[in-house]
């Protein structure tokens, strides 16, 4: 598949400070991207760099395919972690502003705006000043702001913290819009809930360094551990759990069932597939319950956080 | 050069309508003119009250000097005794009492004294004195056998004829003019350049704490931005200025036609005080107040204006960028206020003393210094080889220090937390 954005061999630092050390990513046309990392990893420096805020000591950045120019500001959209708004300024007059710095024409973001606005149910508030609003209502607008002119590549910093649930929600299915729209959209977190449902892609950071980056499937493949969850009825269960333990590798497990029976995480070998521990199964009990352990994006998180600790 | 039109315009019509500008710039003139009626009417005032002080002359060799002026009677107590004098006084609430005593057998010299509730002013007291040692004086050249009609006749009055060498003509007071037109202009500049400073850093703190600047420098670049900034805050100084001038002309005339006075007749009590022999030279001083150059005034303070406000903006520009809120600033001022108390200070007694001394051509060509000092300078007469120095080397500064202020700017908005020291912001400009 295309990038539309790449990101070669970027490092930056501040004095002895290294913010960014040698990281690479490449983003998909029309993906979610996640990039993941503890706080203080080189995030949100990666991100400026993206947006031309801050300049990369070394390494270049390329958009679709070619270098990242000054006017490529027009193709991104960008939701800063730290958000925030000219409290004084009218709404209306604050977005139309922001809107043509990016290079819409005003007529053009007039007509934008008013459908962002009715769609958001925010049409009251043109003449309104952003003291007057509330923080929810000010992201709305700010959100709006970000998507107005129609980036190729939106960039949100932590888009989830500090927005009500109801709100979250509604920006997370205007995300998952916006990617079917053509967008291709990066996001850094450190919550990992919405990695799971909205990644396609993801790259981890820690201590300015990437440690891990793909497409979330594979680097699932990669880190599952050839377990499998099971929930097993049989006449005499001690027996079986004996037997079970000379056999396999196995563990407790706890996970909701209306049988009450034996619930195991059981490890096979690295030759071993799930249809060798269902034959070993079947003539000896009841299978109700039969699933493997996908590990989640953050237990990858966490385990490779602290083997590289 | 769209964005920075952009910039400009919002900067511009932030300042503008911002509620306190609206105000300064409408009710400045009404406070500057009310103040010039108040101060005319409370000196009519003031002159129109008599004051009335008793004498107390032990020898009476000194009452008879005393004579009574339009703002002053005396009355001669001589004759009662120093008791009575003094009650008469206090009963009658007179301004006070002059107490002179015999003269001492080894001076010569009587021993003066005021008695009164309220200490009198300087020019009371001078007088007194003068008029006491006037007169003994005289006596005493008497007394020397010396004939004073002979003196009187000796002494000469000189009156100074100021011409320049293209042999134009000025009176005395024409100097005064000078001082008053150029230490207004140089005063009026460090007040703009402190007003409008401050003004550009507290809207790069305001972006700063509204986190909004990471927005913006997304869409811009940081140097577009503070030059926008500048630019539009310079845009409503200038406005600011022009209304003041037009409502102020206005106001001015308006109110000399309603109080009956022909600015052309309008002058200081002391000038009114001089006789018709010295009318020549109010005719002169009006003619000099006529003649300065306002054509070339206005424009160099144009020029010196914006030279010293750009310079002072960028700098004001770089610590709001280097701070978080506004009391962090504190540490930083310093500098900045220093040069131009300084500039404040050599126009107010260098110039005043000597225009074209060595300390007031230093200090007009000194960058941090020059707008003031030069502005000060320039109603005496600059030759214009000094004035394109100094403003070339102002505009070359403008250059160096917008390029360093850039670079703190460009950092330190998107600095946040801890505040920066001087070895700090000096790393920031390796970034």
């Amino acid at each position: 598949m295309e990038n539309l954005l790449v990101a070669e061999n970027i490092y930056k630092r501040f004095g002895n400070f290294t913010a960014l050390n040698n990281v690479s990513i490449n983003i998909p046309k029309q993906s979610i991207f996640g990039l993941l990392g503890p706080n203080g990893a080189g995030k949100t420096t990666l991100l400026r760099i993206i947006n031309q805020i801050t300049m990369p000591d070394e390494g270049k950045v390329y958009l679709d395919g070619r270098a990242l120019h000054p006017n490529d500001v027009a193709h991104i959209g960008y939701l800063p972690e730290e958000r925030g708004l000219y409290k004084s300024m009218k709404v209306g007059e604050q977005a139309l502003y922001l809107a043509r710095l990016k290079g819409l024409s005003k007529s053009e973001a007039k007509e934008r705006l008013r459908y962002w606005f009715k769609k958001f149910e925010m049409e009251g508030w043109w003449n309104k000043k952003i003291q007057e609003l509330s923080k929810g209502m000010a992201q709305k607008v700010q959100f709006v702001i970000t998507v107005l002119h129609r980036p190729k590549l939106l960039i949100f910093d932590e888009p989830f913290s500090g927005f009500d649930p109801v709100n979250a929600n509604l920006i997370k299915d205007e995300i998952l819009q916006l990617k079917e729209e053509g967008a291709t959209i990066l996001f850094s977190t450190h919550r990992m809930e919405s990695v799971e449902e909205l990644c396609d892609y993801i790259a981890l950071i820690h201590r300015s360094n990437k440690l891990l980056d793909g497409k979330v499937s594979e680097i699932k493949k990669e880190y599952k551990s050839n377990t499998y969850e099971v929930g097993i009825d049989a006449d005499d269960e001690t027996s079986l759990h004996r037997d079970l333990e000379n056999r396999f590798a196995i563990a407790p497990a706890k996970f909701k069932s209306i049988q009450d029976d034996l619930k195991l995480t059981i490890k096979l070998k690295d030759n071993e597939t799930s249809n060798d521990l269902l034959r070993y199964l079947m003539p000896r009990a009841r299978v109700n319950h039969f699933v493997e352990v996908i590990p989640s994006v953050n237990d990858i998180f966490i385990k490779t956080v602290t083997q590289n600790a | 050069m769209r964005n920075l039109r952009l910039i400009i315009n919002r900067e511009y019509l932030a300042r503008v309508r911002n509620k306190t500008f609206i105000i300064m710039t409408f009710l400045s003139p009404l406070i500057f003119v009310g103040m010039i009626i108040l101060i005319a009417y409370l000196s009519m005032l003031n002159s129109t009250e008599q004051k009335i002080i008793g004498i107390y002359d032990e020898s009476e060799i000194f009452v008879a000097e005393f004579k009574d002026a339009e703002q002053v009677q005396y009355l001669d107590y001589s004759k009662k005794s120093l008791a009575e004098a003094r009650k008469e006084v206090l009963e009658n609430e007179y301004f006070g009492l002059i107490h002179i005593s015999e003269l001492d057998k080894e001076t010569g010299k009587p021993e003066v004294e005021f008695l009164g509730k309220d200490s009198p002013g300087f020019g009371t007291v001078e007088n007194i004195e003068k008029t006491i040692s006037d007169k003994l004086t005289r006596d005493q050249l008497i007394a020397k056998g010396i004939d004073i009609s002979e003196i009187d006749k000796a002494k000469a009055s000189i009156d100074v004829e100021i011409q320049n060498f293209s042999g134009e003509q000025s009176s005395k007071m024409s100097n005064y003019i000078k001082m008053f037109f150029g230490g207004a202009a140089g005063y009026l500049l460090m007040m703009f350049i402190i007003i409008y400073g401050n003004m550009v850093m507290r809207s790069v703190i305001e972006e700063k704490t509204n986190r909004i600047i990471e927005i913006i420098v997304s869409s811009v670049k940081p140097f577009q931005l503070l030059l926008g900034k500048v630019l539009g805050t310079s845009l409503a100084g200038i406005t600011q200025f022009t209304v003041w001038i037009i409502l102020g002309t206005v106001l001015l005339l308006g109110v000399s036609s309603f109080l009956g006075i022909d600015p052309a007749q309008a002058q200081t009590p002391a000038s009114a005080a001089i006789n018709g022999a010295a009318q020549p030279e109010i005719n002169q001083l009006v003619i000099d107040i006529m003649k300065l150059p306002y054509a070339s005034l206005l424009s160099f303070f144009v020029i010196y204006f914006l030279g010293g406000y750009f310079l002072y903006s960028a700098i004001y520009a770089a610590i709001g960028a280097a701070v978080d809120s506004e009391t962090d600033t504190q540490q930083f001022m310093f500098p900045i206020i220093l040069p131009l108390i300084l500039g404040i200070y050599v126009g107010f007694f260098s110039v005043v003393e000597n225009p074209h001394g060595t300390v007031s051509t230093i200090f007009s060509i000194i960058p941090l210094t020059s707008p003031i000092v030069m502005l000060m300078r320039i109603p005496f007469g600059v030759p214009w080889w000094e004035i394109a120095i100094s403003i070339s080397i102002l505009i070359a500064t403008n250059f160096g220090v917008l390029w360093i202020s850039a670079k703190i700017y460009r950092v330190g908005i998107l600095m946040y937390g801890k505040k920066p020291t001087y070895k700090e912001l000096f790393k920031w400009l390796k970034y």
